[in-house]
């Protein structure tokens, strides 16, 4: 662990704090072109977080403490998963704590907390959102997984650094199995991510909602806490997504300060061309019924397997 | 040297004698709940010296100490061996055990909370509790002669001992008819499951007709006696582990118990037969073939599933922990039948990865779900309702109960950087050598298992929000609920000694391998190596960058917390209180959340063909509608019913043998003795 693993860490949690708004915004962005609407501007997810942080929090009378913890259970763990997913660069000390399957475990930790405050109140749109996530949940968990189960049978290591490391690495190429499990995770993150053809985040029929339908008791500076862990997620997994497709550009451990600094505007080219091509996704898809979702994760989950099987069978 | 009564063997029996003592003083004044509440704690004392002295077995892994007991039969002495396999699953029961027996002194004893409901949690009719206290003493003393029996006869005896103290214990509320029938099913699976054990001996004597343990090492069976003694023996635990489709017996008898019982039978029992399929497969067969792990491979496979599933759209929560013990259960004979693949398939490394991943399930298991049960068991005291239908809003009224049962809950979901999750990364990293098993097809298959243990994980999780969520969140669906108040100071105890339990196997996980290795080293005959090489890393894995640190996790997610706790205070305003808005309505009632049946509705959807459901809903001009669904097992249906009836069947045509008189049971003497001469001369 040298001093320079140790910037690369800081400077990529960071980035990713400071960088989860105004990816959000640049896909509201992009989706309010590709409707033909006038865009709003890259930093309102940003100026609503600063709002919210300044505003008195309201809490429910029935509210438990477990309500007032919960976001911050859940925005740690997303700064948490921030910090192994190699954003910048792959010598990340904090990297060898927690691997692939760990990540997804952090995953399903702020999913159960999410959930769990939202029962406490005990309102009907409440409870109503936190079955919905559970089971969308339960249905990307096994699909995330088998696409992690394929960059670690071609990288023989479940650790994300060293995944990317190896994917990096290997000589230019198309890896069918990859080629599944691209689709498959495209599919994934926009489940996990609550966005359409799943959930719509600018819905406000709370019948159709189902992350938003979790988060309407909270204010003030929990809910902000909230908005940035979902952003944060939503920039995890666009990351997650680079780091196993695209990981190229990263600075490897102990390249030195101009490799991570030159690594900076890939990362922001590869965001922008991410939130470009799930935008397009959004603008042409339809939001699709709930009991439709499992028929949608399951077509994930067989393309993640079609890929383990072409890697097991073909070597590929 | 030490003194020969202080090596752990004899210490070991002194704990089980002890039991027995604690049992056998209940019946001095057999009603008295002041006298039962006072000889708990002692069994909790004797479970702790039980797990020490395992532990130090463990701690000093010398040549096993054997013991012969002349007692029982003459020329059949009871032979005893503990090693480290039994010293491992002693020290899961002593710890386990422990906690549970500090919470009975609270539940059994006379310092049951005051309050209208506190009767219902003691049945008018039930047993009396000094009675139950000698049962209940009885059970844990048969589980440890269980763990330390190295003869067949040993063992039976104490498998039989263990089946019948339990069942007296599932039936101690007698007085309702449903909790007999639930006891003489469990009954009735428990003795066709040991009799399958006791024929599975029988063909492991290989024909030496000894009966001790080591007479069975060194039988060296040939390849289709040792499938067949491997498949009866699976077959005998398998019935007493609830491994699908012999569990119909676990979601009926496990929530028939009193609490702290369901926490023993779910936490402990279970893992008899985990110990017994391990020391059968790996000790007593010396040979294996490698197609005996795809059996309980597919079987765990199966009961993960149909358990998580089922658990999913209960509506009694000590039922959905039954079925969730179900489940757990299908991921420890998962990881049974990996290690057999992988030892099968000449993968040693491999085959030890998938052990430690079983041990470490069974451990976190013993902790996790008795911790729930008996959460479980305080809420019944205070409420004195098991339906999930008329819970809710206990965080408010009972705040310790319920987060030390949130610790257990979000364990068993198998959340990091808690234990659940460590048992479920070791076995998700074990499969991942799956692709190198020499046999196309099942190398092939194999990572789908990967798949469907991931779907059973998600799932458990999906399954512990229902159950907390319902239970402790949100409004108090009946006056009972609302009513509730904190368990007492030795329940609590109980509660706190178990959660501390899942937080240290959730954070050590290395310090807890480094001692399950020695295990393993002894079943598998290769331990892992680089697992201890430091103390806050698990790696367990040579030669792949796999590793997990639950504390470096635990500090990372703390620090984080901290952080944003003390940012967001600088400029923070004082949170303020008002109505839940509720997307502006009415103030909601309790009637609008979500009820269980509710929650398991997306699950009943998806997975129906598990079911077989019987909707009953309310038509457009009733006056009080009511909605109700009730969800069996197809199994029961398919595969019980028809095996019941064909019994009755056979039974119906066998009956012209029931003459009735005298002469004709001569007859029928005569004859069996003139067959059986034939046969010997």
């Amino acid at each position: 662990m040298s001093a320079f693993d140790i910037a690369t860490q800081l400077t990529q949690t960071v980035a990713a704090l400071l960088l989860a708004p105004l990816f959000t915004g640049f896909m509201n962005q992009c989706r309010a072109w590709l409707q033909n609407r006038r865009a709003p501007a890259l930093l309102v997810p940003a100026w609503n977080l600063r709002k919210l942080f300044a505003r008195q929090p309201v809490v429910a009378t029935g509210a438990s403490p477990l309500f007032r913890a919960a976001p911050y259970a859940v925005f740690g763990a997303m700064v948490a998963a921030a910090a192994i997913i190699p954003i910048l660069g792959t010598g990340l000390p904090f990297g060898t704590a927690a691997d692939a399957i760990a990540l997804i475990g952090l995953f399903a930790t702020a999913r159960v907390f999410v959930c769990l405050a939202a029962m406490d109140i005990g309102t009907a749109f409440g409870t109503l959102g936190a079955r919905r996530e559970m089971m969308l949940g339960f249905l990307a968990e096994p699909a995330l997984l088998m696409i992690v189960f394929v960059a670690s049978l071609i990288s023989s290591s479940t650790g994300l650094p060293a995944i990317t490391e190896n994917l990096a690495t290997r000589t230019l190429g198309l890896y069918p199995s990859l080629a599944f499990t691209a689709v498959a995770f495209t599919m994934v993150t926009l489940a996990e991510n609550a966005r359409i053809p799943i959930d719509n985040p600018a819905t406000h029929l709370e019948l159709t909602m189902v992350h938003e339908a979790m988060l309407l008791e909270y204010s003030g500076r929990h809910l902000a806490l909230m908005e940035w862990a979902a952003a944060l997620k939503l920039f995890n997994f666009a990351c997650i997504g680079i780091a196993l497709f695209a990981p190229w550009g990263l600075a490897t451990a102990g390249s030195g300060p101009l490799a991570l600094i030159a690594s900076v505007p890939v990362l922001l080219v590869k965001l922008a061309a991410v939130a470009a091509g799930l935008s397009l996704i959004e603008a042409l898809s339809a939001k699709l019924r709930v009991f439709r979702a499992p028929e949608f994760l399951a077509a994930a989950f067989l393309l993640a397997v079609l890929g383990l099987l072409v890697r097991v069978l073909l070597g590929a | 040297m030490t003194a020969p009564i202080l090596k752990p063997l004899p210490l070991c029996l002194l704990a089980v004698a002890l039991w027995g003592l604690i049992g056998l003083a209940g019946l001095l004044r057999p009603r008295s709940h002041r006298l039962a509440g006072a000889l708990y704690p002692l069994g909790a004392a004797c479970a702790l010296l039980l797990a020490a002295a395992a532990a130090r077995a463990l701690a000093l892994p010398l040549a096993p100490e054997r013991a012969v007991l002349p007692v029982g039969l003459p020329d059949l002495p009871v032979h005893l061996r503990l090693d480290a396999l039994a010293a491992g699953f002693l020290v899961l029961l002593g710890a386990a055990a422990a906690g549970i027996s500090v919470f009975a002194a609270g539940y059994f004893g006379p310092h049951a909370p005051p309050g209208a409901a506190s009767g219902a949690a003691r049945a008018p009719q039930g047993t009396p509790p000094g009675l139950l206290c000698l049962q209940y003493h009885l059970f844990l003393a048969s589980m440890a002669l269980v763990f330390l029996a190295d003869d067949a006869y040993a063992f039976m005896l104490a498998w039989e001992v263990m089946a019948l103290s339990s069942y007296f214990l599932v039936t101690a509320e007698h007085g309702s008819a449903s909790i007999r029938a639930a006891g003489f099913l469990y009954l009735l699976m428990a003795h066709v499951g040991a009799l399958s054990i006791l024929l599975a001996f029988g063909v492991m004597q290989g024909g030496t007709w000894r009966f001790t343990f080591d007479a069975m090492r060194g039988a060296h069976l040939a390849a289709w006696p040792a499938s067949v003694a491997f498949l009866l023996a699976l077959a005998g635990f398998g019935a007493k582990a609830g491994l699908v489709p012999l569990h119909v017996w676990l979601p009926e008898a496990h929530p028939a118990a009193p609490s702290p019982v369901s926490a023993l039978m779910s936490g402990v029992m279970l893992k008899t037969a985990v110990y017994g399929m391990l020391r059968v497969s790996f000790d007593l067969l010396q040979a294996s073939t490698w197609w005996w792990g795809l059996v309980p491979l597919t079987l765990g496979l199966l009961s993960a599933l149909y358990g998580v599933v089922f658990a999913a759209v209960q509506t009694d929560m000590k039922r959905l922990l039954a079925w969730s013990s179900i489940e757990n259960i299908g991921i420890i004979f998962t990881a049974l039948g990996l290690a057999l693949v992988f030892r099968g398939a000449g993968l040693p490394a491999a085959a030890a990865l998938a052990l430690v991943a079983l041990l470490y399930h069974c451990l976190n298991h013993a902790c996790m779900k008795s911790l729930v049960f008996l959460g479980t068991g305080a809420v019944l005291h205070a409420t004195g309702e098991r339906s999930l239908a008329r819970l809710g809003g206990l965080i408010h009224r009972m705040p310790q109960v319920a987060w030390l049962t949130l610790v257990g809950a979000l364990a068993l979901a198998g959340l990091p950087p808690l234990n659940g999750f460590v048992s479920e990364w070791l076995l998700l990293q074990s499969f991942l050598f799956a692709h190198s098993v020499p046999h196309t097809f099942v190398n092939m298959l194999l990572p789908l298992g990967a798949g469907l243990i991931a779907l059973a994980a998600a799932l458990a999780a999906y399954v512990m929000v229902k159950f907390f969520g319902v239970v402790f969140l949100g409004r108090p669906r009946d006056a009972v609920a609302a009513q509730a108040h904190e368990a007492g100071p030795a329940e609590r105890l109980g509660l706190a000694w178990l959660a501390a339990l899942c937080l240290v196997l959730g954070v050590l996980p290395s310090a807890v391998i480094g001692v399950l290795d020695l295990i393993v080293h002894q079943l598998a005959g290769v331990a892992l190596q680089g697992s201890q090489s430091r103390w806050w890393l698990l790696a367990p894995v040579p030669g792949r960058a796999a590793s997990y640190s639950a504390v470096v996790m635990l500090a990372a997610l703390a620090g984080v917390t901290l952080l944003t706790v003390l940012a967001t205070r600088t400029a923070a305003r004082p949170v303020r209180r008002a109505r839940a808005w509720a997307c502006g309505g009415t103030e909601p009632t309790a009637r609008m959340q979500d009820t269980a049946e509710g929650f398991g509705q997306p699950i009943r959807h998806l997975f129906s063909d598990f079911f077989s459901i019987t909707v009953e809903a309310p038509g457009p001009s009733d006056r009080e509608p009511r909605y109700r669904v009730h969800v069996a097992d197809r199994l029961w249906e398919r595969l019980y019913l028809p095996a019941g009836s064909a019994v009755q069947r056979a039974a119906d045509r066998l009956a012209f043998l029931q003459q009735g008189r005298i002469a004709a049971y001569l007859l029928y003497s005569f004859l069996t003795l003139v067959m059986l001469l034939a046969l010997v001369l």
